[in-house]
């Protein structure tokens, strides 16, 4: 009797990240799995896009720390992460974030003061994710990854031309959640990306003690689908990978993982501190593979950019912080009200109630 | 569509030994038991015959599909088998792969998947295969389910309907009989219904299906083989409205889903001792219809609440909390909980000590002061 063991589609990923600009704004020799790099005029973009995500990060934690904002955390360092996969998106494809993808969302066209109504506590979402084809950013972790799933299932049974990207963490990729996206989206084929971007630490639990695989990117193949190890902080590596991810789910082929390693510069959010849980010299070394730096390099070798378009688009950075501290100086305006408004489609007695009990209330504060 | 009379099969053992007991479910439908009547059938239509719940459910799934291309049904075993309890029989040759399918198995696969699927509108229809096996599913439903249309300021909201086989009395191992109904009903956002016979059954499925809003539809595994004889399609009385399925002037039982033949049962019973009873079926859980339960205890001035679930922060205390509020010059006793004890739901053969009997029901009528 033998028995048949079908050997076709089974590879794990390479070792070696995938790369085409080093961290010293070179080329690589390393193996970039049969993608192309980027033109210079989709490199400009991007770097253009970096700056800006790195200008309003920087300033978001900023209006943090003085207490503008409850909360927020920063994907500072993780730029080309971030803005390289939101960039290969189509406008029909749906992003699917989390927490940490503000600046996806800004990448995205959603206006900064939608992006942060979240963060400052005016409401849970504060943008039309029809309009931005973007869903709430998930904060119970993992969750997002099925709903990018079962977006892009609906999507290929309605033989709709979109895709969907979910973005989760390091930490994230533990929960069952992510098997189970993993494994839905790769039985039914769907078209979705999941971009892991693996900054190192899942608020202050390290790599190592998350999990003991050799990489992420290898669970890809437990799911029957491919697996990609990229240089997180290469932007043109990323843009090129996801470019190509969804290429291939668009092209009926199902889903893929890529694995993007990365690192948080910032804290997990403003309330913890990172000096309790690693030193000074890991994020002095990691420094030296900044996504923007080496890509400035690499665009000033080709010609791509020069003093004038870097100081054009240091300006632009500048106005964009502005537009963030003018939106985050003006009070929100929050209507009590609407806590009855939307959670049900009907009206509900028992809810109108309870509105006529702050109704009473805000009348006698004589807000009515 | 004509609807198959008979006896329907009961969850195949060859499948799923450890889901039902064939005895039990066969005594379960030897009972013989009848709907209290709350079907409103339409002028014409094809002739009444004998349908089980199970067969209604199927029907409401059926028509649902027909009419609108948005309506998805998927889940684990729901394609081929039909469903543990067959409840999805058929639906799969008659639609395709496309409309009904087997999904992986993973609770919170399903539940996600189907958050993701409303988002790009769709209408889909998910089975938990018991009561214990949606827990798994339990942040999905409670964090996203119940909350993206006020997330998004009414943005996106998520049409989808959780059908859950819950409660016991069949027999079931455990995990295969519990009674989950107050998690979802104290979670905002949810509308939890749960039918106790086949008339309603078929409505209510149609309706929570065609709702803009998430619902629970919790199924009472005891009653999946009761019958009744019927028409379908049938519109029964609105979703969000409780029943009065029979009249009477002493006290008020208040029961749903598994423990409405109890609280006919005990009516009856009650009659004996010369008690003129009135029984409510609540239907739906969430929204609860304050109006017709307080009229109804107003007029009685008594009210009991049965439910399988243990009592402890249990759905029948919200029901006395907030009868008592509304109408505590009514009442002439305090409003009583008959359930199950505060105990994980027992092994097959304790379930008899376990669950709310008519003797316990008639004990709690007598432990009031009728002299008041
Ligand atoms: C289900 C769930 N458990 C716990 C948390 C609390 N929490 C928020 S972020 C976080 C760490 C996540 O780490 P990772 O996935 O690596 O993403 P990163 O924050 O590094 O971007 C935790 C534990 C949560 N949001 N959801």
């Amino acid at each position: 009797m033998t028995i048949d063991v079908p050997t076709t589609g089974r590879s794990l990923p390479q070792l070696q990240p995938i790369s085409f600009i080093g961290a010293d704004g070179r080329l690589t020799d390393t193996p970039t799995e049969g993608l192309r790099i980027p033109s210079d005029a989709t490199l400009t973009g991007l770097y253009r896009q970096m700056v800006l995500v790195r200008r309003f990060e920087a300033q978001v934690t900023h209006l943090t720390r003085q207490g503008r904002l409850a909360t927020y955390p920063s994907a500072a360092g993780q730029e080309a992460a971030e803005v390289g996969a939101t960039t290969a998106l189509a406008p029909n494809d749906w992003l699917f974030p989390t927490y940490r993808d503000s600046a996806a969302l800004l990448t995205r066209g959603v206006p900064v003061a939608e992006i942060l109504a979240a963060f400052r506590g005016d409401w849970h979402c504060g943008f039309d994710p029809h309009e931005y084809h973007t869903s709430p950013a998930a904060t119970p972790l993992a969750t997002q990854t099925l709903h990018a799933t079962g977006f892009a299932m609906a999507a290929k049974l309605k033989g709709e031309d979109a895709a969907t990207l979910t973005f989760l963490g390091d930490g994230a990729s533990s929960e069952g959640d992510t098997h189970e996206a993993f494994n839905f989206a790769s039985v039914w084929q769907t078209p979705t990306v999941f971009v892991l971007q693996n900054n190192q630490y899942a608020i202050s639990t390290p790599l190592r003690e998350q999990t003991n695989a050799t990489m992420l990117a290898d669970r890809a193949a437990g799911y029957g689908m491919p697996g990609l190890r990229v240089d997180g902080n290469d932007v043109a590596a990323v843009f090129a990978a996801v470019s190509a991810a969804l290429a291939r789910g668009r092209n009926g082929d199902g889903p893929t993982l890529i694995e993007c390693l990365t690192y948080r510069m910032e804290s997990h959010t403003n309330s913890d501190d990172p000096t309790k849980y690693r030193d000074t010299e890991e994020v002095e070394h990691w420094k030296q593979f900044d996504p923007i730096d080496r890509l400035e390099k690499y665009l000033r070798t080709t010609g791509a950019l020069d003093d004038a378009t870097v100081a054009e688009i240091a300006e632009a950075a500048e106005t964009l912080a502005a537009s963030v501290r003018d939106a985050m100086n003006q009070e929100a305006e929050v209507d009590p009200r609407e806590l009855f408004a939307h959670v049900y489609s009907t009206p509900r007695t028992a809810l109108a109630e309870q509105q006529q009990v702050l109704e009473t209330e805000l009348a006698a504060a004589g807000c009515a | 569509m004509s609807v198959e009379a008979g006896t329907e099969p009961t969850t195949d053992p060859t499948t799923d030994p450890t889901a039902v007991n064939d005895e039990t479910a066969t005594a379960a439908s030897a009972k013989g038991d009848t709907a209290p009547g709350t079907a409103r059938a339409p002028e014409a239509g094809p002739a009444p015959s004998s349908v089980t719940m199970t067969k209604a459910l199927n029907h409401a799934l059926r028509d649902s599909l027909a009419d609108d291309d948005t309506v998805l049904i998927f889940g684990e075993d729901v394609g081929r088998l039909g469903g543990v309890f067959r409840v999805t029989e058929g639906l799969r040759a008659e639609f395709g792969s496309n409309r009904v399918w087997d999904s992986p198995l993973a609770e919170s696969g399903i539940i996600g998947t189907a958050i993701g699927m409303a988002m790009n509108g769709m209408r889909p229809v998910v089975e938990m295969q018991f009561d214990a096996y949606a827990y798994p599913a339990f942040e999905q439903i409670v964090s996203h389910v119940a909350k993206m249309r006020n997330r998004t300021k009414g943005r996106v909201s998520l049409p989808i309907t959780i059908r859950i086989p819950y409660a016991g009395d069949i027999g079931g191992v455990e995990h295969h009989s519990d009674s989950s109904e107050a998690y979802w009903t104290s979670t905002p956002g949810l509308t939890v219904v749960t039918p106790s016979n086949p008339a309603d059954a078929y409505s209510l499925l149609r309706e929570s299906i065609a709702s803009d809003d998430p619902v629970v539809f919790m199924e009472p595994k005891s009653r999946y083989w009761m019958k009744e004889t019927l028409s379908l399609p049938v519109s029964t009385a609105p979703m969000n409205r409780a029943q009065v399925i029979r009249e009477g002037t002493d006290a008020t039982l208040l029961a749903y889903g598994p423990t409405v033949r109890t609280a006919l049962d005990s009516a009856e019973a009650g009659a004996e001792h010369g008690l003129s009873i009135e029984v409510i079926d609540l239907r739906t859980l969430s929204p609860f219809d304050d109006e017709t339960v307080s009229q109804s205890v107003r007029k009685t001035s008594r009210a009991a609440i049965i439910h399988e679930a243990a009592q402890f922060g249990g759905y029948g205390a919200e029901v006395a909390a907030r009868l008592t509020e509304r109408n505590f010059t009514y009442l002439s006793a305090p409003i009583l909980r008959v359930t199950g004890f505060d105990v994980p739901y027992p092994s097959p053969k304790l379930e008899e000590f376990y669950l709310p009997t008519i003797e316990r029901v008639l004990d709690a009528l007598e432990s009031w002061d009728w002299e008041l």
